[in-house]
């Protein structure tokens, strides 16, 4: 049957973003040693065409491709899976991948480090990322976990002369890739007691009569979960999260807290959602309530500590992986869906708090403390408003798109029974409104400190980078229903 | 037919004590057994091989390392045409697409290291451009 196997046309109609992320980033990767002249916002011009290539063709992919209706849409043997779930996620890759290159040309001038391969390693992992977002096959999975992975460690690093972007890197790359051994070691047990990594035909052997030993697929389960956790930062494997932030480059750091965890969380939906949900109802609630809990309470009151914006906002990150973790611990398409609208809530405010944090911290990054942002509000009103939109929306403030995010996910948490997580992630968020409120003080009723002085105006990309994120933060503050209705619609993974 | 997993994997537990059996014991029959004698020429890393001349912690270039890995890298991206050497012939018009687009990809990424200057060994240059 090698017919069979044959790739149709439709299939590479669904694999379109990857294709043109990964031609683009060929053609950057090699244009670098070429091109010996530097200084070109060419490479980034040629990124963002292909990122908007790719947004175009992850909707045509649904659009075009049958893929309208749920489950009708597998690609190469059911390997991927390019459903509205699937285009959710590479649509929000995608976007948070353009925001990452409008806010990185000032940056990469300003460091005097533009390169096209910066570009062509962000291409790179958003291609692993749309992979694993679209992937029904845990060895696609842990492929698309790998290109997104490793072009992530390279980029945490990219200014090499710097040290603690050397420090951020090595410990990326040597804690990730040994969680990415743990999520590989699940995979080989899932093979080993149902003999298929395809998830769906996992979750028909689960559904089946001849249902393999529940010690395996908990053991199998506990180890992905492990991998995925580390991935999403979600505690107790969050450890490496504040050191990787702070001493990446800012726009990486921004990138990192967004794409990867997004794409993560998808992947952490599909398997849990399609593969184990038939035998999962007696441990799924303790392995992810007890990490959303930890997430939350750990990742809240550290950040309360902080002095350093980046380090304040990898904790910050750190708890609102915990939210997700809530809308996972619900196990329900309404906390599926919630989860969806979060994530998407959450790469706007996150992105956008972290390109002013860039803009402001001038050359070097040498303005990252919570003092320097004293009095930006005097010196620039309009990016002092912005921010303020986005830390009013970590914070879950009604308008923003942070308000709905919560609201539907403890939602889905109440009607999953779910009241003591409830309470204690409500009590957390009410802690986290302390830090976010300080930067605001500092901004609007101080004098203005050496940074404020020194910043220079908005460049035309990063006030992009700035505009698009807060439109969009108000965009699902106000119509959250157009998001939340498509999440809704493909949160049904498999039926 | 073995059925349960008890009755599977007791072969496997058999095998592995048996192999720890047999490691512990053929040690300890040649510590029992065994004359002991020390000295100088007993100790040394080699017993009757090359005299070692001075500490083996020597600084290394890093480009070893660099190569090394550039090494392993390829080598085991070659590794992929022999399953599809194997498979050419049922498969067809469509491997040959199928690698020459894999083949495609390497030699870019070979491209790309031999213009950075990876393989150059004596120019130092041409590797520590700032990124």
């Amino acid at each position: 049957m090698l017919v069979n196997s044959f790739v149709s046309t439709p299939d590479l109609i669904r694999f379109l973003p990857e294709i043109i992320l990964t031609i683009m980033g060929t053609f950057l990767m090699v244009m670098d040693p070429i091109l010996q002249r530097r200084s070109s916002y060419a490479f980034g011009h040629l990124s963002l065409l292909a990122l908007v290539g790719a947004l175009g063709g992850s909707v045509y992919a649904y659009t075009e491709g049958g893929c309208s209706v749920p489950q009708s849409c597998p690609a190469f043997g059911g390997m991927l899976m390019v459903d509205g779930f699937a285009t959710f996620f590479r649509v929000l890759v995608i976007v948070v991948g353009i925001l990452t290159v409008l806010s990185s040309y000032r940056f990469l001038q300003r460091e005097d480090a533009e390169t096209s391969e910066y570009h062509a390693l962000l291409l790179f992992s958003i291609a692993g990322q749309c992979l694993m977002a679209a992937s029904n096959d845990l060895i696609m999975v842990f492929i698309g976990i790998e290109i997104s992975s490793i072009a992530s460690y390279v980029m945490a690093g990219y200014l090499r002369d710097d040290k603690r972007a050397n420090e951020a890197a090595l410990k990326y790359f040597l804690l990730g890739s040994f969680a990415t051994a743990f999520f590989l070691y699940g995979v080989a047990l899932i093979y080993g007691a149902t003999g298929s990594i395809n998830l769906s035909t996992v979750r028909g052997i689960l559904m089946g009569p001849d249902v393999p030993s529940s010690v395996f697929i908990g053991l199998a389960a506990a180890l992905m979960f492990v991998g995925l956790a580390f991935k999403v930062s979600a505690s107790p494997f969050q450890i490496w999260a504040p050191d990787v932030y702070q001493g990446a480059p800012t726009p990486v750091a921004a990138f990192l807290s967004a794409g990867p965890k997004a794409a993560a969380f998808a992947v952490f939906l599909r398997i849990f959602m399609t593969a184990f949900e038939p035998m999962s109802a007696s441990w799924q609630p303790w392995l992810f309530g007890i990490s959303a809990l930890l997430s939350m309470v750990i990742g809240n009151f550290a950040a309360l500590l902080q002095s350093n914006v980046k380090r304040m906002l990898a904790y910050s990150s750190i708890a609102h992986a915990g939210y997700v973790m809530v809308a996972l611990t619900a196990r329900s398409e309404i906390g599926t869906s919630a989860a969806m609208f979060y994530l998407a809530a959450y790469a706007f405010m996150n992105v956008g708090a972290f390109a002013v944090v860039s803009h402001l911290s001038g050359k070097g990054e040498r303005y990252q403390t919570v003092d320097d942002f004293a009095g930006l509000a005097q010196k620039q009103p309009l990016t002092a408003a912005l921010l303020t939109i986005f830390m009013l929306s970590l914070i879950g403030v009604p308008l923003t798109g942070g308000f709905f995010g919560k609201f539907y996910i403890f939602k889905a948490a109440l009607e999953s029974h779910l009241v003591w997580l409830t309470v204690l992630g409500l009590l957390t968020s009410a802690v986290a409104a302390y830090y976010y409120l300080r930067i605001l003080v500092m901004m609007y009723m101080h004098e203005p400190s050496k940074a404020s002085s020194e910043v220079e105006p908005l460049s035309l990309g990063l006030g992009t980078a700035l505009m698009i994120p807060a439109i969009g933060t108000l965009f699902l503050g106000i119509f959250p229903n157009w998001v939340l209705d498509f999440a809704v619609k493909s949160a049904t993974l498999v039926k | 037919m073995p059925t349960s997993a008890t009755e599977v994997y007791f072969p496997v537990l058999v095998q592995a004590l048996l192999a720890m059996a047999l490691a512990a014991g053929l040690l300890s029959v040649s510590y029992l057994l065994g004359k002991k004698v020390r000295n100088r020429v007993k100790d040394m890393p080699y017993e009757s091989g090359i005299v070692p001349t001075g500490d083996a912690r020597q600084r290394f270039s890093v480009k070893f390392y660099l190569v090394a890995m550039l090494f392993i890298l390829f080598d085991i991206e070659a590794i992929f045409l022999y399953p599809w050497v194997v498979v050419y012939r049922e498969l067809k018009m469509f491997a040959f697409v199928e690698m020459l687009i894999f083949v495609i990809l390497i030699l870019s990424g070979f491209f790309y290291i031999w213009k950075k200057g990876a393989l150059d060994w004596s120019g130092a240059d041409s590797t520590s451009r700032k990124p």
